[in-house]
């Protein structure tokens, strides 16, 4: 066997057979990324190969976590421009094509993660197999930074599996296991470890025909057939992604409309397409989201700490959807309430959410094993972290801690999930103070991937520490905040929901206020978000908040809880619901839409970040547009609100704000901080 | 007749720490909410998650099974995995029919009696509800010649040969109640010994009044606390044995047909234990895992005793099984302080009660010097028994036994004796005592 040693990226191996071996192994990193330095590298081994001619070449990576990760976004963030752009894509293509035109049989070998351009790099080999066991999840999610595969990875994969296949993996950006990329063709194999090298090295001794679409995918590409298909994939996208918004998944099905029929000149239009989105404001701010989410990632890293137990006390849609969620991580949980009836809905919930997320039934027996149903408490004792998730009440959390602070073990972290209530009203009752932190966690918890973690100036910060290592451990976003009256998310969304229901009530018919908002670009309207929420609770948190903030709380909303309209779970609400679904009124004939309308709400919340900044509720600028994208779905091709405020000009929304405030006095009374803020975008981050 | 000798008693201590069980759910003509494996592992779980100790630190997991389901295969071993035993604990499953659950104690107990083992979780289990339906042998030779037929004209030949009666299913529950030998149910068994000795319908079905009575008092009286609650995927939980009849009378007993010897017979469905599912587990111990882990001692297991006879008769089990462990001990009924006998009839605990005191019987057939003095009624089955709580065939044995200790707590007396008749004609029993802390 010899090894040749390359770049330091990059080595290739050729064994007994003549089959050369080309592993992957990024210097300095854990992952695989396809830098421009990787890629260069790549191209010599290419080269090489092409001069040696061996029976054939698998691609390996060395990484335990997976193939390829993708493109090195952050080189993304540097492209100055349209040319520069376009420039760096269709160097990558030209990589690609020589390793696509190589004249022995390719294969790559996969595992763990496989994503974007690591696919792409895969697809152009004549064969693919793939690790079949949980860890391994290929993709093409570059939907999701606001472009799409440039690599030739729109046109390879079309000519493989077929349009449908391709473009559902390639909208939606979601990954897929072996088995299924195995039944889509998009893999020839998918086998356990074991199996691994004797498939590639089987593929490349006895190469098969590569494979091709079935006959419906096939007919799908053609060219008679495309307009109408291409039409429903609009439309099916657009329910999801407006056009105005999110142009990526629209060029992506233009693309292929244009130009499925010749492959170079597809190539071409796909490195164009891809470098005029990538340097347009969407995908600019997206790919800022993302690597926000990776900042949010990175807290906490260096900490030492590991839950084996959580405890939850309150099996109510909170406790029972946190306790369900960290039994779905992995850890073993006990989930408290004060009697069995109270417990059992969260456990047929967590089997719904366990059903769902892993499918295989021994998965799901784990998952449900892992999940102790604890109605005398027990639990307390054993555990690493104590979350209370009873009802709103600061005595009833008092006195809740004060009877669990004796039980625990001196090391575990007590923390609430009270969603407005300032931590030092709880922990003033404890021995130690300093113990208590706040996880506050988002409904529904599957799917709200932030929670804030929150602190106060008692709080130790060895604590917090672990608190954010918690949850990383369990897959969420942890985002650091003060122990401020409704901490982040809440506080700036308060307002936001009042000024819509201060709207309705000026008789601004709901369905045009939700308009606004969606057309804005959050994912649900305010007055729809307030009857999910349920009216009780909004009034409730907005009461909380008011007595510790200059928020005036709607006679409208009091008036509506009295009646009993609470919203969705009460059947009516400001809609009224059928089955779950809200039956939205026309709006009369000859409705003008009041562009004032999306202003007074937005501007409130804006008004609210500011403050937030001005009273640093959280440490970094940045935390605070991860804490609104991903705590309140705050429209992400905006790239969080502060990206917004610089976008538009600190001094232009002022302006605005102050002539609302004249228009309907106090409440838009701007914040001191709009003078910081006016400096912001060259504000250094500090660090820490 | 070879005297049996106890090797319990010989070696070291045996010590039984704690106990739970899941509520005995009657079974209701479809499969109930949780497989065995389910069962076993709720029970095992509260009981391991209040322990000082973790379940990887147990020597071995034994259960008692007589129909695991398909997915069960050595369901010790996959109860085991699932509470968290980790690789290196072994498990393994017994059947011994109705006293499966007994005889998990009993290898638990010897293997510490021995010094091979220090902690073992030791219990029984049956979801009868889920005893599946089966296939006779002639579909199975059917669907093997329609595989094996190679070209379309074998294949069609071998598809013609199919006849509707290959569809009746054999319901496994009803045959594993048969006895294979003597040919006779279970409940006909129970027409046997009530033919013997005489035990009229009335009397039957008064003892079985007097099952519901005594279990509804307990679940008043908090008698009860071994039952753990058990969760259900569907959102429902389970906290209290469901096969207590509070509206029973004797009127609405004796309304019932005979369900095993129609038209004359006396045994009903009233009178005869449930088909239930349920698990039962124990915590066993050994005198040094008992000081390393300071551990609090529920009570001592002092022997134990099995004994076959007539299939025709299994119902007087007990008392085949019981006499040996009073002789070798030398003690009389009135030494014993609490009984449990598991109710599968109610005619077979009467005949095991009139046997018991029976000069003739006792000499003749046990071989002892003369009969026994007669059981205390009042001190026997005192919560009820299987006839109201039901009878998940392997997880009884471990049922009473952990009641029996559960009653001698607390009414802070010594003494025990836990014995159930086994389908085959067999019978266990089990001599239990407080130890004195």
């Amino acid at each position: 066997m010899t090894t040749t040693k390359a770049g330091s990226n990059l080595y290739a191996e050729i064994d007994q057979d003549n089959i050369a071996w080309l592993h992957f192994d990024t210097q300095g990193s854990g992952t695989n990324v396809l830098s421009a330095a990787v890629l260069e590298d790549f191209y010599k081994q290419l080269l090489d190969m092409e001069a040696r001619s061996p029976r054939g070449l698998v691609i390996v990576s060395d990484k335990p976590n997976g193939f390829i990760a993708g493109a090195d976004v952050r080189e993304f963030t540097r492209l100055e421009n349209r040319a520069q752009a376009l420039d760096a894509i269709q160097r990558g293509q030209a990589v690609f094509d020589r390793l696509a035109a190589l004249p022995f049989p390719t294969v790559a070998v996969m595992h763990g993660f496989c994503l974007g351009g690591g696919l792409e790099l895969a697809l152009a080999c004549r064969y693919r197999v793939a690790r079949d066991d949980s860890a391994t999840r290929l993709g093409l999610p570059e939907v999701r930074l606001g472009i799409h595969p440039g690599f030739g990875g729109s046109v390879r994969l079309t000519t493989l599996v077929g349009a449908l296949g391709a473009m559902d993996l390639m909208l939606s950006g979601r990954t897929v296991d072996a088995r299924t990329a195995r039944r889509m063709g998009l893999v020839d194999h998918a086998v356990p470890q074991r199996h691994l090298k004797t498939a590639a090295r089987a593929l490349v001794l006895d190469p098969p025909f590569p494979h091709r679409p079935g006959r419906l995918q096939a007919l799908s590409s053609h060219a008679w057939v495309r307009p109408l298909v291409a039409k429903l994939l609009h439309r099916r996208v657009a329910a999801k992604a407006r056009p105005d918004h999110y142009p990526a998944p629209h060029a992506l099905i233009e693309l292929w409309l244009q130009h499925a029929d010749q492959e170079r000149a597809m190539m071409h239009a796909e490195a164009e397409s891809v470098a005029n989105l990538i340097v347009g404001p969407a995908a600019q701010n997206l790919i800022r989201v993302f690597l926000l989410q990776e900042q949010l990632k990175a807290l906490g890293r260096d900490a030492v700490f590991h839950a084996e137990h959580v405890h939850v006390v309150g099996a109510g849609t909170m406790g029972g959807d946190i306790a369900a969620w960290c039994a779905l991580r992995g850890i073993k949980v006990t989930l408290a309430d004060q009697s069995p009836e109270r417990i059992a809905p969260a456990i047929k919930r967590a089997y719904k959410l366990f059903r769902r997320r892993l499918k295989q039934p021994r998965l799901i027996q784990q998952a449900m094993d892992r999940l102790m149903p604890d109605h005398q408490g027990l639990g307390v004792e054993r555990a690493d972290v104590v979350i209370e998730a009873i009802f709103e009440d600061a005595e009833a959390k008092r006195s809740l801690f004060q009877s669990i602070e004796p039980r625990v073990r001196a090391d575990t972290i007590l923390a609430t999930n009270t969603s407005s209530i300032p931590l030092k009203e709880i922990s003033a009752v404890l021995d130690q103070p300093s113990r208590l932190v706040g996880l506050h966690f988002f409904n529904p918890v599957a799917s709200m991937q932030l929670v804030e973690v929150v602190r106060d100036v008692s709080s130790d910060p060895e604590v917090v520490i672990r608190a954010i290592k918690f949850a990383r451990q369990i897959d969420r976003l942890p985002l650091p905040v003060s122990s401020a009256p409704g901490f982040l998310v809440n506080r700036i969304l308060m307002p936001y929901l009042l000024e819509a229901v201060e709207l309705e009530h000026e008789g601004v018919p709901p369905r045009e206020i939700d308009a606004q908002a969606v057309g804005f670009g959050m994912p649900m309207g305010p007055i729809e978000l307030a009857d999910t929420v349920g009216l009780d609770i909004c009034l409730h948190v907005a009461e909380i908040l008011g007595q510790h903030l200059d928020v005036a709380v709607p006679q409208r909303l009091r008036d509506l809880v009295l009646q009993g309209r609470l919203g969705r779970k009460s059947g009516q609400g400001f809609y009224r619901y059928k089955r779950g679904r809200p039956i939205k009124p026309r709006l009369p004939k000859g409705y003008r839409s009041d562009p004032t309308v999306t202003d007074r709400m937005v501007l409130r919340m804006l008004n609210e970040v500011v403050a937030c900044l001005r009273e640093e509720v959280v440490q970094e600028p940045d935390h605070l547009d991860a804490g609104m994208v991903y705590g309140t779905g705050f429209a992400p091709f905006r790239g969080g609100p502060l990206r917004y405020i610089e976008t538009l000009g600190a001094d232009t929304l002022l302006q605005r704000l102050q002539d609302l405030e004249q228009r309907f006095g106090q409440r838009f009374k701007p914040d001191a901080g709009w003078d910081v803020v006016s400096g912001f975008a060259k504000r250094e981050t500090s660090g820490g | 007749m070879s005297a049996q000798t106890s090797t319990i008693a010989k070696g070291r201590p045996v010590y039984i720490i704690d106990g739970s069980r899941t509520p005995f759910l009657r079974a209701r003509g479809k499969p109930g909410p949780f497989h065995a494996a389910d069962l076993a592992f709720q029970a095992g779980r509260a009981l391991l998650f209040r322990q000082p100790f973790s379940a990887s630190v147990l020597d071995q997991v034994i259960l008692g099974c007589v129909m695991p389901g398909p997915d069960e295969a050595n369901i010790a071993r996959v109860v085991a995995l699932r509470l968290g035993c980790g690789d290196k604990v072994p498990a393994w499953t017994v059947q011994r029919n109705c006293a499966s659950g007994m005889q998990s104690i009993d290898c638990a107990a010897h293997d510490i009696a021995a010094g091979r083992s220090d902690l073992v979780l030791a219990g029984g289990v049956e979801a009868m509800s889920h005893a599946p339906l089966l296939f006779g042998n002639a579909m199975t030779g059917w669907l093997g010649a329609l595989r094996n037929a190679r070209s379309p004209i074998k294949k069609l030949q071998a598809m013609a040969a199919f006849r509707p009666a290959y569809l009746k299913p054999v319901i496994s529950l009803l045959r594993g109640l048969t006895d294979p030998i003597v040919g006779l149910s279970m409940g006909q068994t129970a027409e046997v010994l009530a033919h013997r000795f005489d035990i009229g319908r009335e009397q039957m079905d008064a003892f079985a009044l007097r099952s519901h009575q005594r279990l509804s008092d307990a679940m008043r009286d908090g008698h009860l606390d071994e039952i753990e609650v058990i969760y259900a995927h569907d959102g429902r939980f389970h906290d209290a044995d469901d096969g207590l009849r509070d509206d029973s009378s004797m009127e609405k007993l004796a309304k019932l047909k005979p369900a095993f010897d129609r038209p004359f017979g006396n045994v009903t469905a009233g009178n005869s234990a449930q088909i239930t599912d349920g698990a039962a587990c124990l915590l066993m111990a050994s005198e040094e895992a008992v000081r390393e882990y300071g551990l609090a001692v529920m009570g001592q297991l002092k022997d134990s005793a099995w004994a076959g006879l007539n299939p025709e008769e299994m119902g007087l089990g007990p008392v085949h099984a019981m006499a040996p462990i009073l002789a070798r001990n030398h003690y009389d009924s009135g030494d014993i302080d609490y009984w449990e006998i598991n109710e599968a009839f109610a005619a077979q605990v009467q005949a095991c009660l009139m046997a018991w005191q029976d000069e003739r019987f006792c000499t003749d057939v046990l071989g002892m010097d003369g009969a026994f003095r007669a059981i205390d009624e009042e001190r026997l089955n005192t919560d009820g028994g299987a006839i109201a709580i039901g009878h998940p065939v392997g997880a009884s044995g471990a049922r009473i036994v952990l009641h029996l200790l559960k009653t001698l707590q607390r009414t802070d007396s010594r003494r025990g004796i836990a014995s159930l008749c086994i389908g085959g004609g067999q019978g266990g029993a089990m001599l239990l005592e407080r130890v004195d802390s």
